[in-house]
């Protein structure tokens, strides 16, 4: 009756496997709601997704869990370019990201004063950011003039409509998916460096096995 | 038993001899490794007690440091620990570690203990073993929901809002009692500081008690194997259980090898899906504690999901305490439900087959259920699996006399 306690394994990491996959499952869809493809380890796609950051974001968002030169060093450019393209703010570069509005002003001025940043792709997902930076579109009956198909009624107006102008689609998607690259390495900075560290303890952990099997094989040979 | 002049020429290092005269080194050295005889036919479900001591070291190894940098105030706690996973040298390990451990540690748990429902491990004369091992699993449960508070995530101040208030259904006094728990009148960084206290000491110090003592009864029984005999029934001229072999270097090194899969596994999981999905850290811990704003499911961790279904499927909230009570407490009592003298699933009936797989299907499917909203099918079907789930232990006094067993060998089976 060995046939039982296979189907009793079986069942057990098949519903086990039935969870994993439920517990990721896909997102609200529109027609236009795309995944966010970034990679993280493109060190040029996180520079320009900083700058657009400094340009676009960071006069109302904060990053206070980031310092300006821990970034710098993180996604590869020199204290001096720091200073002259992403420091707006007369900050020092070991300082935190912070912004300059009080937090009463900013729940004056938009209803809710604009979050920090810091962990927007953790808690929510890397493809939600970006969906919710492509879609605003003109509402007469909101306060800013637009509302969001992602986030309805959001109190955050669209900064980017300049751009979303001036830009084709696909020109603007990717001015977007650097914000969303960059921030999803400010929610995680070690992100990138974690996944290449793990490909050495795996490595190593593999030839241990080889060893260790050998050791096992040896030992066990005197065994009838 | 190993006769006495072999003491005297274990050790050849005059240093080791002047601790063993004065220290029983020798001796435990023998009893628990070297000549601590265990079955040679054990499978891979043997190794989950090994996997088990692995993941407690590697909790306490990496709790230590990441003590080190943890604030326990309501003010500091979420800050510190983004303090360590972007400040902090390796801290992210640590805290990863920790939290992917957690996970491991139930995973690894879950198969001990199903490990001994499949080989009949909890009866006599284990039955003392199986207590100090449910202990230990209760101990487990309390450590791993109080570690879960300390990040002071949006998740964790909600379920400790949902678990403590538990207590409150309790009839005339619970309401004190769940004062008396919170320390404060809601949850406060009162309660963040005593969760702490008993995260990192009290609780860690019972568990490694319970350890030590369940691995002493074991080792004075002596293991079971997938046949359920004993192998001390059989021994060779110098008292030696000949399907046995020494747990040292026999099992010692072909543990090394599943310690090192297991390894393969665990750190897969901490460097390239630290979150599984949601599952070993969910999204909504990743914003600070906030009172005032209810996250859409409060959900527990996927290891106590199970529980967190029978929870919800009662209707009644004290009816359903009791229920979650009972479901974690019927492990205990396994060994006087089991009727049957036959330990191991190899030679018993069909009855208790069955029975075990619909008890696992039930588990896992609860487990499930325990993270979808408690409405509609998922409701039904919640309702449906705690039925059977408290089935299986209920009715098992007598679907296991009823068993036709199968002739037990007298030797174990092991084919090289």
């Amino acid at each position: 009756m060995k046939i039982f306690n296979k189907v009793i394994l079986l069942s057990f990491f098949l519903s086990l496997f039935s969870v994993v996959y439920s517990a990721s499952s896909v997102e609200k869809k529109s027609n236009d709601y795309l995944p966010a493809l970034n990679d993280i380890t493109d060190s040029k796609s996180l520079q320009r997704g900083a700058r657009n950051f400094f340009n676009y974001c960071a006069g109302c968002h904060s990053l206070k869990y980031v310092r300006y030169n821990q970034m710098a060093k993180d996604i590869g450019i020199s204290e001096e370019q720091l200073n002259s393209y992403l420091i707006f703010t007369g900050a020092a570069p070991q300082d935190v990201i912070s912004m300059n509005m009080l937090e009463e002003d900013g729940n004056r001025w938009f209803g809710k004063a604009p979050p920090d940043l810091s962990m927007i792709t953790r808690v929510n997902s890397n493809t939600y950011v970006y969906n919710f930076l492509r879609s605003f579109y003109p509402d007469k009956d909101s306060p800013t003039g637009v509302n969001n198909k992602v986030k309805d009624g959001t109190s955050m107006p669209n900064i980017l409509w300049v751009l979303q102008d001036e830009m084709d689609k696909k020109e603007f998607d990717s001015f977007v998916l650097d914000i969303v690259n960059f921030l999803d390495y400010v929610g995680e900075p070690i992100k990138a460096k974690r996944k290449s560290l793990g490909i050495w303890v795996i490595s190593f952990l593999f030839i241990f096995l080889i060893l260790s099997f050998a050791l096992y094989k040896d030992i066990w040979k005197e065994v009838k | 038993m190993p006769s006495d002049n072999k003491q005297e020429v274990y050790f050849s290092n005059p240093m080791l001899k002047w601790v063993d005269e004065r220290f029983p080194l020798s001796k435990v050295l023998r009893e628990h490794a070297t000549e601590y005889y265990a079955s040679k036919n054990f499978n891979i479900w043997y190794i989950f007690g090994v996997l088990s001591t692995v993941v407690l070291v590697l909790m306490l190894l990496t709790g230590i440091f990441l003590t080190m940098n943890y604030k326990p105030s309501a003010a500091e706690a979420f800050n510190s620990v983004e303090y360590i996973m972007r400040s902090v040298e390796y801290g992210w390990l640590m805290r990863y570690m920790h939290s992917t451990g957690a996970s491991f540690f139930f995973i690894v748990l879950y198969l001990h203990m199903f490990r001994g429902m499949l080989y009949g491990s909890y009866k006599n004369p284990r039955e003392l073993i199986w207590l100090l091992g449910m202990m230990l699993y209760f101990c487990l449960m309390a450590e791993a929901f109080l570690g879960y508070i300390l990040p002071w995530g949006n998740m964790s101040y909600w379920a400790a809002q949902v678990i403590v208030n538990l207590f409150g259904t309790i009839p005339f006094i619970g309401d004190t009692l769940v004062e008396w728990i919170r320390g404060d009148y809601y949850i406060s960084d009162i309660t963040l500081n005593r969760f702490f206290a008993l995260h990192v000491i009290a609780v860690p110090l019972a568990i490694l008690g319970l350890v030590f003592a369940h691995i002493v009864a074991l080792h004075h029984i002596g293991s079971n194997n997938p046949d359920g005999i004993e192998i001390k029934d059989n021994k060779d001229a110098q008292g030696k259980p000949i399907d046995g072999v020494a747990f040292h270097p026999f099992h010692t090194s072909k543990d090394l090898v599943w310690i090192t899969i297991f390894l393969i596994l665990y750190f897969g999981a901490v460097f390239f899906a630290p979150e599984m999905g949601g599952l070993f850290l969910e999204v909504d811990n990743f914003e600070p504690a906030n009172p005032l704003k209810t996250p859409e499911h409060i959900v527990p961790s996927w290891y106590f999901t199970p529980y967190y279904a029978i929870l919800r499927s009662i209707p009644d909230s004290l009816l359903g305490f009791i229920a979650l009570v009972s479901a974690v407490l019927c492990f205990v009592f396994l060994p006087w439900l089991d009727k049957c003298k036959v330990k191991s699933i190899r030679y018993r009936g069909w009855q208790y087959k069955v029975a075990l797989a619909i008890f696992v299907i039930s588990f896992v499917s609860l487990g499930y259920l325990g993270m979808q909203p408690s409405s509609g099918i998922y409701l039904i079907l919640a309702r449906l699996f705690t039925v059977l789930y408290f089935s299986f232990f209920l009715l098992m006094p007598f679907y296991t006399r009823l068993e036709k067993t199968k002739p037990v060998p007298d030797r174990v089976v092991y084919k090289k």
